[in-house]
């Protein structure tokens, strides 16, 4: 049916990146360039009394910039513009940026930067949510709150007195550093004429925002190109914002242009990482086992400015009662302000949170009641026509209790529970297995698409060749291939023949951030209808019959060009019919589609060594139309391994609101040795306002396998678990906790 | 100490250098060679993605001081190809998904190639131990595995 969707074409960049030939910006030099460097906050919290510059380094060679030197607004543009390029008087987390500083020798420039003196009065600083919500010092605005709201369905507290069962339980999970393997790096070159910046980034448009409140040009003064960037996974949706204006600001005092690359150290310290959370839900069932009224509390740990929290609250809020239809809602979310670097967005944002505490909660729930997790879920699962916690009706084909099937099916989930329950008794190691079952919604949140506005657009050229312009950047995940090929099954030519040039805010529309698995399913869906235009603007002029071979497609650009010139045609997004939701109440079409999964972990748990090994992982998902088999694998298979670094490895070490383990190694990311096989499975129901049918699935992945990974390890031990990364010294804590016998000669 | 003048076989070409001695190979390749296929992701011999044959060793260039190569051979991921020829691991690497966002590619790619000359069939598991000093946050490593099969399958002309 279709010629180039779901063939496993290649990667359009594919050539570049396997010869070494692929340009990221630390691999650009321009001539007369200066190296760049920060010197950022020693204390958590306090006012500045003074900078001193130590005998002993030539400082006339340097140029040096603070707060005073910016010429436009001293903050980085984003949802509420709350965070400095450089502190002000006042530092608020560890690591804040204070003082730039540029100099043609890198080396220099590090003993510098070690060699400023920061002379800061430390005031009282709040670390943690607990101490934040104590409110004993307001570190952020009147009550350490950064945002508040509640999404509420029925009346939950109508449900208590009739409840036959009444669970409740608490669950946290930590921060998580992205670890693109690239550090943040961008290279500037500013004056009055304007400013060109070259880096690695998410969202160009985000940049290019932030610079033109920071500077006194026109928005056609600056300009922001992507380079190849090595991951991003969310770390590089707004942190590139402030680094793009440290370089500006250095390249603007100095009229050379400057080059910031992070080392890994300063990369891990001073850049966001997923938000710590703690989840508290209190949940009311039948006799029968029907979810009857949910109560949930969800908490994000901010850090010292709102920055993205906002939104990252929102997703995670409204992912907070999972895929479970339940009359009486009440989710009650806040992110909160502590003395820590602001926290960010990472792949999930806000969901792999709430969506580990409700996944975990449903097998608190099944064990206190008496059911299997599955049979709770089967009870409960939303089915097409119902409706989620903010009153959004399933509007999409989804069949939760056969996905749950299936995927359980596939990991022989009941012979292996089975199995696993006679065999541990009498070993060391026990075996367990667990589930997840989750969706995650696909764009912005709520009204976000719509006040994006996003605009894409395609140029045919002359030799019926066809480009694409978006500022959506290729980050690793397969925008440039996956776009091409909706572009060329829709016009119906050569997937070679479709061209994807590298994001440059001259010369591309603002096809919006690089976020929200929203890339296939928005920007993809604006493409494709802009390839409509583009084939109707030839059939039009009569220069195409409504069937036509590639070269019949290519003579009619030619003849198009030749006698009208360029050739472009534009699409700007509108949201598909019905779709409402209310900013005030939060209620309402949260997402135009959501992806489902149910993901299954096996493991085993060595109580002696206290080692916790992933035997075998199933991934079952329902994504639309999958567009690229062997991308759209590439992107589950990652996520799951991300997700296993989140459940049991990745411990970011706080010491007064700074990362004591900023280094590769002592913050322990999954290697090839530490993963499993993902086993990746798709099924395919067309989602009608998607691109081909497909809908969004970068973040997807992520969602699932801590829950899943914490429930298997349940099953194996005996023992509740309710908070990630369970490190052998949190597991070894369990395991006495459950007197689970650790004996060395057993087994 | 000074600058000294420093003689590398890189990629089969014998070049030279001025650089101090304890330099690191990374910064030489990089900046006075310009040759930035070889990338840095950590700096301290954790992630690999710096990785480059020394003598037909895998070494992470990061941790090798410029003096110590005076005079021996360095292959690099732009030394891999055989005119405009890709490798096979190269080649395998695009189409199996082995590369996403491409930095730790070769690193990972020149780690395969050492596996492979000790090991021409490798397991999965030599694979996973054979890879295990190389990072990559994309991919969750099995399209890596994957490519790696792939190639090995196709070098014994299968």
């Amino acid at each position: 049916m279709f010629q180039t969707v779901g063939q496993p074409v290649p990667r359009k960049e594919g050539r570049e990146k396997v010869t070494g030939q692929a340009k990221y910006v630390d691999d650009l030099t321009f001539p007369g360039m200066l190296m760049g460097a920060t010197v950022r906050s020693p204390v958590s919290r306090g006012r500045i009394r003074s900078i001193e510059f130590p005998n002993g380094l030539p400082w006339e060679q340097f140029t040096i910039v603070t707060a005073k030197d910016i010429p436009g607004q001293n903050s980085v543009a984003l949802i509420s513009d709350d965070q400095p390029y450089l502190a002000d008087g006042f530092v608020n987390h560890p690591e804040e940026p204070v003082l730039l500083l540029a100099h043609p020798d890198k080396y220099l420039v590090e003993r510098a930067r070690q060699a400023v003196r920061l002379d800061i009065d430390p005031l009282p600083a709040v670390f943690g949510i607990e101490e934040s919500l104590a409110k004993e010092h307001i570190i952020w605005g009147e009550d350490n709150i950064l945002k508040a709201f509640a999404i509420e369905k029925g009346n939950v507290e109508s449900v208590w007195a009739e409840a036959a069962h009444i669970i409740e339980g608490e669950y946290r999970t930590g921060a998580q550093e992205q670890l693109y393997i690239e550090t943040n790096g961008m290279i500037a070159v500013a004056s009055q004429n304007g400013i060109t910046i070259w880096g690695s980034m998410q969202c160009p448009y985000y940049v290019h925002k932030a610079l033109l409140k920071a500077f006194p040009l026109g928005p056609e003064k600056i300009r922001v190109i992507q380079m190849e960037t090595g991951g991003g996974f969310g770390g590089k949706e707004d942190y590139p914002s402030m680094l793009a204006g440290h370089a500006a600001l250095l390249a603007w005092k100095s009229g050379h242009p400057v080059k910031m690359v992070y080392d890994r150290a300063e990369d891990l310290a001073a850049t966001t990482k997923r938000h710590p959370s703690r989840t508290r839900i209190r949940t009311a069932v039948t006799a029968e086992g029907k979810l009857l009224g949910q109560d949930i509390e969800f908490v994000l740990d901010g850090g010292a400015y709102a920055t993205l929290s906002a939104v990252v609250l929102s997703r995670g809020a409204i992912h907070a009662a999972g895929p479970y239809l339940c009359p009486n809602v009440r989710i009650r979310a806040s992110a909160v302000a502590t003395n820590s670097p602001p926290h960010g967005a990472f792949r999930g944002f806000g969901a792999p949170q709430s969506i580990f505490a409700m996944e975990r909660h449903m097998d608190q729930v099944a064990r206190a009641i008496g059911l299997a997790p599955e049979e709770l879920r089967r009870r409960n699962v939303l089915h097409t026509g119902e409706t989620t916690a903010t009153r959004q009706v399933i509007r999409e084909k989804v069949n939760l209790e056969q996905l749950l099937d299936r995927a359980l099916d596939l990991a022989d989930y009941h012979a292996k529970t089975k199995l696993f329950a006679g065999q541990n008794q009498r070993s060391r190691v026990k075996r367990g297995i667990g589930f997840a079952l989750f969706m995650h919604g696909a764009g912005f949140t709520g009204s976000g698409e719509r006040y994006l506005q996003s605009v894409a657009g395609l140029e045919a050229l002359a030799d019926g060749r066809v480009r694409i312009l978006v500022s959506s950047t290729e980050i690793g995940q397969g925008t440039n291939t996956i776009l091409a090929q909706i572009v060329a099954e829709t016009l119906g030519i050569n997937y070679d023949h479709v061209e994807i040039p590298r994001p440059d805010t001259s010369e591309v529309p603002n096809s919006g951030p690089t976020v929200a698995s929203r890339t296939c399913m928005v920007v993809g869906k604006l493409l494709e209808s802009a390839a409509i235009g583009l084939r109707q603007s030839l059939t039009k002029a009569g220069l195409l019959d409504e069937d036509y071979s590639g070269g019949e497609f290519a003579d009619a650009c030619a003849r198009y060009t030749e006698r009208f010139g360029p050739l472009k045609s534009f699409c700007q997004y509108q949201a598909p019919p019905g779709i409402h939701w209310d900013d005030e109440t939060y209620s309402g079409d949260a997402y135009g589609a959501f992806a489902w999964a149910v993901y299954v972990a096996e493991v085993s748990v060595d109580t002696v060594t206290c080692e916790i090994t992933v035997d075998d992982f199933v991934a079952l998902q329902e994504v639309g139309r999958v567009i690229h088999p062997v991308l759209a694998a590439g992107q589950i298979e990652g996520g799951v391994a991300q997700g296993i670094g989140y459940a049991l490895f990745e411990n970011v070490v706080w010491k007064n609101g700074r990362m004591a383990n900023s280094q590769m190694t002592n913050y322990i990311m999954p290697t090839s040795v530490d993963v499993p096989r993902i086993r990746v499975y798709f099924e395919e129901t067309p989602y009608e306002y998607g691109p081909l049918g497909a809908k969004g699935i970068g973040e997807l992945p992520i969602d699932g396998p801590a829950p899943a990974i914490l429930n298997a390890i349940e099953n194996a031990i005996g023992v509740a678990v309710n908070e990630i990364p369970l490190v052998p010294e949190m597991l070894m804590r369990a395991l006495e906790r459950g007197k689970v016998p650790m004996e060395a000669s057993v087994g | 100490m000074g600058k000294q003048r420093i003689e590398l076989h890189v990629n089969g070409c014998k070049r030279h250098v001025e650089s101090y001695p304890m330099a690191r190979l990374l910064d030489v390749l990089r900046e006075q060679l310009e040759l930035t296929g070889t990338k840095e992701g950590c700096g301290e011999g954790e992630c690999g993605a710096c990785a480059v044959l020394l003598d037909g060793e895998l070494v992470n260039s990061c941790l090798v001081p410029v003096l110590q190569v005076d005079g021996r051979d360095i292959l690099t991921i732009e030394g891999l190809q055989d005119g405009g020829h890709l490798h096979p691991l190269q080649e395998a690497f695009a189409e199996a998904g082995g590369t996403q966002c491409g930095i730790c590619t070769p690193g990972m790619i020149l780690a395969s190639y050492h596996l492979l000359k000790l090991h021409p069939h490798p397991t999965e598991e030599q694979i996973r131990e054979g890879l295990a000093g190389n990072l990559c946050r994309c991919t969750g490593y099995q399209k890596i595995l994957d490519a790696v099969k792939q190639a090995s399958q196709r070098a014994a002309g299968d």
